[in-house]
């Protein structure tokens, strides 16, 4: 593999830069999947059936701490790909086990939210409504739980092989996961929560 | 035993033994046949755990061939039940199943494939790359389409077949309505091979985007290239709208939930809308590239440079945008209203103006061009009267107002087909011809591949053309018998006797493959056709790494330059080069992923559960497994090519 010193360690290689331009275009797959569940959401949302409407079962204070865990997450993993540009190859790992941390923390409060929905009578059977909005939710959760379990294959890689521009390389595409995550993050809380308690 | 009960099929009629008895038959041969000519390793190694994106293109040909006699088997017992007035050869609920499969296999497991094959095999050496962005992905999306194609095969004899027609439409297809397992097979099956082809969209945009030749500006792109690079956008964006669509159905079939049903605020319009979303963007997905190979054909076969190049790269990316607008078309009578239906009206009359466009570039490439008619070229001039007549009825349909009277009749099924039979299957037999000598070193018979042209079109026209008649005439498309008062009768005799006469003509392609294979000559060299792009100008059948040396490009025809305007093609000297590593785990991966649907199909949860970490495992393998791939030393280089050029020279 030719590596191409003047370029950030995670583009040195050809396939470097065809994996990251590889990941972009996924994430674009990925947007078209939020999208269509958010279009589904937003059809079905008056859709109440026999069930309960969003005003009455949305509670701020989880949905808060998970938007600020998983903001903070961003920042985390964010100054992670900082020390990597930098070379502090223990810093970037310290930074990634933290924004797992903040993961696992985000998944806890969201599996307290379903427990809580399932709770006041809302279930995925409940009505179209619930169904759409625990179908956008728990996907967006399942992509979560899923970057946890990536994200610690990768810090044991970093811890294994160190900084090289394959494991730069995957560090950096899994940030930009982690970001897209905390921007479908966003959507949700402003279109589905603020929307539905106003 | 009650454990099996689940899968016994629940409408059995005689054929369904008979094809038991013959897909058990055929999987006991091949066994025995490899176990006998001792294949195993053979097929492990060659086939099963390679990434070359050429081999992965010739199976990706091999299936699409194969679907295309299981859709066909389909349609000819279907026109067989329409031959005459009250026939009774096939029950309502048999011929349900059987135009919810024709359908379906035609669409995603023989049209998507045969453009897969097309692109793996042609793209990389069109653009001068020795195999795509990401060959191991690529090996995976084959697996993951093969796997879903055996899926939805096998739901005839073990389960029952969907039945709920290929479009799917909740709330037929719920629990209620479609109560065997067959339409959970259409979702998984879908499911997993829309995976593949999501993943080859990815693979395909980065390969071309990055890894071409030397000095190939994207407007110096051979016109498939980039036909395939449009159809692959399309792809990433379309695919995930079935993704969530599927897997909201699936949640209705198996959760219990409310997202298509009647009640509890369900909307069954919802499906029709996402399935549509999608369902317009493939159509261009499939008649994109094929537009690419009949611009190639054409252009080849005129001995001139295509008319208009960048009105064709800009046709396709309208169509391209357009092709997101206008899913309403679908269902204009379902009460959108007439603003809405008026705009979707707009937007789909407006395709036929680049696709107008697309037309006339044709026609001017032709033009004071030095034509050669060689299969592939009859196959095209074949294409552009037909096309044109399904093309125009397109038109026709997009009138809402007027749609009122054609919507769900044999008008609508004659004009579907007169589009994709000429426009995909005709484009996707001239690239078998054409392409055949680059695949396997010898061509395919030219006079009864001229027979069989023939024999397609006009069976084609015999098969459709009475369709607009009687559908006009108020035929429904769907009923599986209709009275003799009607007088449908003679129209869909007319129908029947093409459908024969198309049987002929693919049984008259496999025996052309089967004479060429045994008679035809070999030594055809690189470039039989006196073709134009980069994909000749390499031997064939062409070597594992393409291309020796990287060649340099000046034109959007690098070949025809260096053959008749002194352009140096490979002025670089050998150098050693990287390979990617084989690898059983997509093989494997796909396994699995059959599996899985398998287990969903039936709500077996523990094999399901099972399957699912198995799945993950393998991305676990795939994320610390170290692959550097392996480089092939200059000498090795040279000797494959002086053995490959000196048997041609």
């Amino acid at each position: 593999m030719k590596i191409d010193q003047s370029l950030p360690l995670e583009y040195s290689t050809q396939q470097n830069q065809l994996n990251i331009l590889g990941f972009w275009v996924f994430i674009g797959a990925e947007i078209m999947l939020f999208g269509t569940l958010f279009a589904g959401y937003f059809v079905l949302v008056d859709r109440t059936g026999n069930g309960p409407t969003g005003a009455e079962i949305f509670e701020i204070t989880p949905v808060l701490f998970e938007t600020f865990i998983l903001l903070t997450s961003s920042f985390t993993i964010g100054l992670g790909i900082h020390a990597m540009r930098k070379g502090y190859t223990k810093a970037m790992i310290w930074f990634y086990v933290l924004t797992l941390v903040l993961g696992v923390v985000f998944i806890s409060f969201e599996v307290y939210e379903f427990m809580h929905y399932i709770h006041v009578g809302a279930s995925l059977q409940t009505s179209a409504f619930t169904a759409a909005l625990l179908t956008t939710l728990g996907t967006h959760g399942a992509h979560v739980t899923f970057g946890v379990f990536w994200g610690m294959f990768i810090v044991y890689q970093l811890i294994q092989r160190g900084l090289t521009p394959e494991t730069a390389n995957k560090s950096f595409i899994f940030s930009l996961y982690w970001h897209f995550l905390d921007v479908v993050w966003i959507f949700i809380f402003s279109f589905i929560y603020l929307k539905g308690m106003v | 035993m009650e454990y099996f009960e689940r899968f016994a099929i629940p409408h059995p009629s005689q054929a369904i033994y008979a094809s038991m008895v013959a897909i058990g038959l055929t999987v006991i041969a091949i066994i025995v046949g490899l176990t006998y000519f001792k294949k195993w390793g053979y097929l492990w190694r060659e086939w099963l755990t390679t990434v070359d994106h050429k081999r992965i293109g010739i199976m990706y040909l091999i299936s699409a061939l194969l679907m295309l006699f299981r859709g066909g088997a389909d349609a000819i017992m279907m026109r067989a039940q329409m031959a005459v007035p009250d026939n009774t050869l096939l029950d309502a609920q048999h011929y349900n199943e059987i135009f919810t499969t024709h359908g379906t296999v035609m669409i995603i497991f023989m049209a998507m494939p045969f453009i897969m094959a097309f692109m793996n095999y042609i793209v990389p050496l069109q653009i001068g790359a020795r195999d795509v962005a990401f060959p191991r992905l690529n090996a995976l999306s084959f697996w993951l389409f093969f796997m879903g194609a055996m899926l939805l095969n096998i739901s005839f004899v073990i389960g029952g077949s969907p039945d709920a027609g290929w479009t799917n439409y909740f709330p037929l297809a719920n629990n209620e309505f479609s109560q065997s397992v067959g339409t959970n097979y259409y979702l998984f099956a879908l499911q997993i091979s829309g995976l593949g082809t999501l993943i080859t969209g990815i693979n395909m945009i980065v390969t071309i985007l990055k890894m071409r030749a030397p000095g190939m500006t994207l407007m110096k792109m051979p016109m498939f290239t980039w036909s395939s690079l449009v159809a692959n956008v399309i792809i990433v964006f379309a695919f995930p709208v079935l993704t969530v669509a599927l897997t909201m159905g699936t949640f209705d079939r198996l959760f219990a939930t409310n997202f298509f049903t009647t009640s509890d605020g369900g909307m069954d319009m919802l499906w029709a809308n996402f399935f549509w979303v999608w369902g317009h963007p493939e159509v261009y997905i499939l008649i994109l590239p094929a537009f690419g190979i009949y611009s190639e054909i054409i252009s080849t076969f005129s001995g001139r440079n295509l008319y208009g190049y960048k009105s064709m790269v800009g046709s396709m990316v309208i169509i391209s945008f357009l092709s997101f607008l206008v899913w309403t078309h679908h269902f204009f009578t379902m009460g959108q209203g007439a603003l809405t239906n008026s705009i979707f009206s707009i937007t789909t009359m407006a395709i036929a103006v680049p696709t107008g466009v697309k037309i006339f570039n044709w026609l001017f490439t032709l033009w004071k061009g030095k034509i050669v008619f060689t299969t592939p070229m009859l196959y095209s001039m074949l294409f552009i009267p037909t096309f044109t007549i399904g093309g125009v009825t397109g038109v026709m349909l997009g009138m809402s107002a007027a749609d009122y009277q054609y919507h769900n009749t044999m008008f609508l099924v004659a004009h579907f087909h007169m589009v994709i039979i000429p426009g995909v299957v005709f484009a996707m037999l001239a690239g078998l011809h054409y392409y055949w000598p680059k695949m396997f070193g010898f061509m395919l018979n030219e006079k009864i591949g001229k027979w069989t042209a023939w024999i397609i079109a006009i069976s084609t026209l015999l098969a459709f053309m009475p369709m607009f008649v009687s559908g006009l005439d108020g035929q429904a498309r769907r009923m599986y018998t209709y009275s003799a008062s009607t007088g449908f009768g003679l129209w869909n005799m007319i129908s029947f006797i093409g459908a024969i006469g198309l049987t002929i003509g693919f049984i008259l392609l496999v025996y052309n493959v089967i004479y060429s294979i045994r008679y035809s000559p070999r030594n055809v060299g690189s470039d039989p056709w006196d073709a134009r792009t980069l994909e000749w100008a390499t031997p064939s059948p062409v070597p594992y790494y393409n291309f020796a040396k990287v060649p340099h490009v000046i034109s959007t025809e690098a070949l025809w330059d260096a053959k008749y305007h002194q352009h140096e093609l490979f002025p670089e000297p050998y150098e050693k080069i990287h390979m990617p590593n084989n690898s059983g785990v997509p093989f494997l991966l796909g396994c699995i992923f059959f599996a899985w649907g398998f287990s969903f199909v039936f709500g077996m949860w523990i094999p399901t559960i099972l399957t699912t970490i198995g799945i993950f495992i393998c991305m676990a393998h795939r994320s610390l497994e170290k692959d550097p791939g392996h480089y092939v030393p200059v000498e090795k280089v040279k000797t494959t090519e002086s053995k490959l050029r000196g048997s041609q020279l």
